[in-house]
């Protein structure tokens, strides 16, 4: 058996009190069995970049083994199929039982259903406790392997080590980084319209652990993962003052962000996690800041009798796009990241608010009102190219999954018994669902992939 | 010794005292004659007397922080009270309905809360007897889901704090 000539992957150690010590190796083994060469590019290939994917047809088994092998295997097939890219096929189908998920597979026996892809795999334990997970995509047609790893973690992190899983098939099918090893930061909303009462919490991007960082005694509002660190931005009540907050996610350590003579809110990190860019009331007006972490330096970006807020940064850091009602109605402005060269890029009829740069650093997602609805939307970062994925009612406040593909917002529903809920729709404006919560929840804001 | 006396003599405490006294007897029997209690039942100088016989809130056209003839009539109501009642520092709270979004009416509160303040200051009342402060639309008062209800929540709010001296 010849070893694969990847990579070692290492996940880093973190030392988390609240979530949980992870220490998740994965140790690339095996690629290869039975003498075949490993190709170097697998035949089968989703082309992602058009605008609506016909899904890929995938068949996912059971992974053997202890219970949890299934577990594994249905938040593998689970994260395929949200994706909207693919569609494993009913198990009631499978014509070959895998017994040996290392064996060569008979690939007649998959063709026939019209599986593109296979996915086999094997969870056991290591003498010391630790769960083992293995697991092989193959080519159906092509008759061969296209990846094979294994990792190795703490038995609680069984679903991070499916999403891992995930991620890797979707990289090698779709030629794209995957998303689904990562969290949203969000709040969760509870009690009567006029009086509700919000809590800062965080999840899995599929909804799983879900857990509250904050007690619900302040008003809390549009967290923001840092793109570095395991550490949000928010804004918070706290004491009767409103005003921008720093905190820890797994120390709980929390901070204010500077020492502002108002209000400041709508934060947001820059990509190097070193600075925050914020508004601050002034009277009627609100301008926008950047503060050093480091330094503790501000700078005042925008200068100008009107409301300039929700700022966000290009990836590469080199420019800013907020919006601002300085020509009337709110429009989408970029400006160079030291407040140089404003411009505006929205013209269209409506309002448009909530500008979130894409990571992929193409496109700009935003909320637009206009006929008395709220709609999501992308429009290229010189403003061409509008496109809106969804509208309605009242759709607010889009966020990025890490590689730009998808994206989450919250929808709100009218109404005393009505309140916000979380939803995700893909680039293309297809694939749209609702990501289940226990209450209502909005101000969703995705994390990078985890590390 | 001192700061005990100087407490006990403080008029606002007497103030609270007796407004406690009225409200146990109001909640117990009613008064042979509500005119003891101020109009409405309301004691005068109160946060109720504020409340009911002045206006407490001002109200606001979609996405604007002008305030009309009626609100400005309101606001003018509430300088002569503040004047005769000058012990009171006041917040006024700025608010937003729900047809907007979070950071945008985050900012139109407070605009409209300065706004508010402006328009009390230009009437007289000292500027550092008011706090503004804004909540968006993270507080509505009507939860309906027309006009009627958005209008109640594009709102400017004063109240009254604890009195000074």
């Amino acid at each position: 058996m010849r070893v694969n000539g990847n990579p070692e992957l290492r996940f880093a150690k973190r030392s988390a009190r609240s979530i949980g010590r992870l220490c998740l190796a994965a140790i690339l083994v095996f690629g290869l069995v039975f003498g075949i060469v490993m190709p170097s590019h697998a035949e089968v290939r989703l082309d992602i970049t058009k605008g609506n994917v016909e899904p890929l047809p995938i068949a996912i088994n059971d992974f053997a083994g202890e219970k949890v092998a299934r577990d594994i295997a249905a938040v593998v097939e689970a994260d395929l199929r949200n994706s909207g890219l693919f569609r494993p096929i009913e198990k009631a189908a499978f014509i070959e039982k895998i017994s040996d998920p290392n064996a060569l597979p008979r690939f007649e026996d998959w063709r026939v259903i019209n599986a593109q892809a296979l996915v086999n795999g094997r969870v056991s334990r290591t003498s010391d406790g630790r769960l083992k997970a293995e697991f092989r995509l193959w080519d159906v047609f092509g008759a061969e392997q296209i990846i094979g790893q294994q990792f190795s973690t703490d038995p609680k992190h069984w679903r991070r080590v499916a999403h891992i899983i995930a991620d890797l098939i979707y990289e090698k099918l779709t030629g794209e980084k995957g998303y689904f090893d990562s969290r949203v930061v969000f709040v969760d909303e509870t009690g009567p319209k006029d009086k509700r009462v919000k809590r800062l919490a965080i999840m899995d991007q599929d909804g799983a652990n879900i857990r509250t960082l904050t007690r619900g005694s302040d008003l809390v509002l549009t967290p923001r993962f840092s793109p570095t660190r395991q550490e949000i931005t928010y804004m918070s009540y706290d004491g009767g003052q409103p005003r921008v907050y720093l905190l820890q996610i797994e120390t709980g350590k929390r901070e204010t962000v500077g020492n502002f003579p108002g209000m400041t809110f709508a934060p947001r990190f820059s990509p190097d996690g070193q600075k925050i860019v914020l508004s601050l009331q002034q009277g009627g007006d609100a301008n926008i800041y950047l503060m050093d972490l480091r330094s503790r330096n501000t700078t005042r970006l925008t200068n100008s009798a009107s409301i300039d807020t929700a700022p966000s940064f290009s990836p590469d850091g080199r420019q800013i796009v907020f919006e601002s009602d300085r020509g009337g109605r709110q429009q989408l402005y970029v400006m160079n990241s030291d407040g140089s060269n404003p411009q505006r890029i929205s013209f269209g009829t409506g309002s448009y608010s909530t500008p979130v740069w894409s990571p992929r650093g193409d496109v700009i997602a935003f909320t637009k009102q206009t006929g008395g609805k709220f709609l999501i939307g992308v429009m290229k970062a010189d403003g061409s190219g509008e496109r809106i994925l969804t509208e309605g009612y009242h759709n607010e406040g889009p966020t990025w999954s890490p590689n730009g593909r998808v994206m989450m917002f919250f929808r709100d529903s009218p109404g005393a018994t009505g309140g916000p809920k979380l939803y995700s729709i893909d680039l293309t404006g297809y694939h749209e669902r609702q990501i289940a919560t226990p209450s209502f929840a909005s101000d969703p804001a995705w994390s990078p992939l985890l590390d | 010794m001192l700061t005990a006396k100087s407490f006990l003599m403080s008029p606002s405490v007497v103030a609270v005292v007796l407004g406690l006294a009225l409200v146990g007897c109001a909640e117990k029997k009613l008064p042979d004659n509500s005119g003891q209690l101020g109009l409405n039942g309301a004691t005068p100088g109160s946060q109720q007397d504020f409340t009911v016989n002045v206006g407490d809130r001002v109200f606001f056209e979609t996405d604007s922080s002008s305030l009309t003839i009626t609100a400005r009539g309101v606001l003018d109501r509430q300088a002569q009270w503040l004047a005769k009642y000058p012990t009171y520092p006041v917040t006024v709270e700025g608010h937003a309905d729900e047809r907007g979004t979070r950071e945008y009416n985050l900012a139109l509160g407070a605009r409209r809360a300065a706004a508010t303040r402006d328009y009390l200051v230009s009437k007289g009342v000292t500027g550092s007897r008011i706090r503004t402060i804004s909540y968006g639309k993270e507080r509505p008062v009507a939860v309906c889901n027309d006009i009627s209800c958005w209008s109640q929540n594009r709102r400017a709010v004063t109240l009254l704090a604890a009195p000074t001296g």
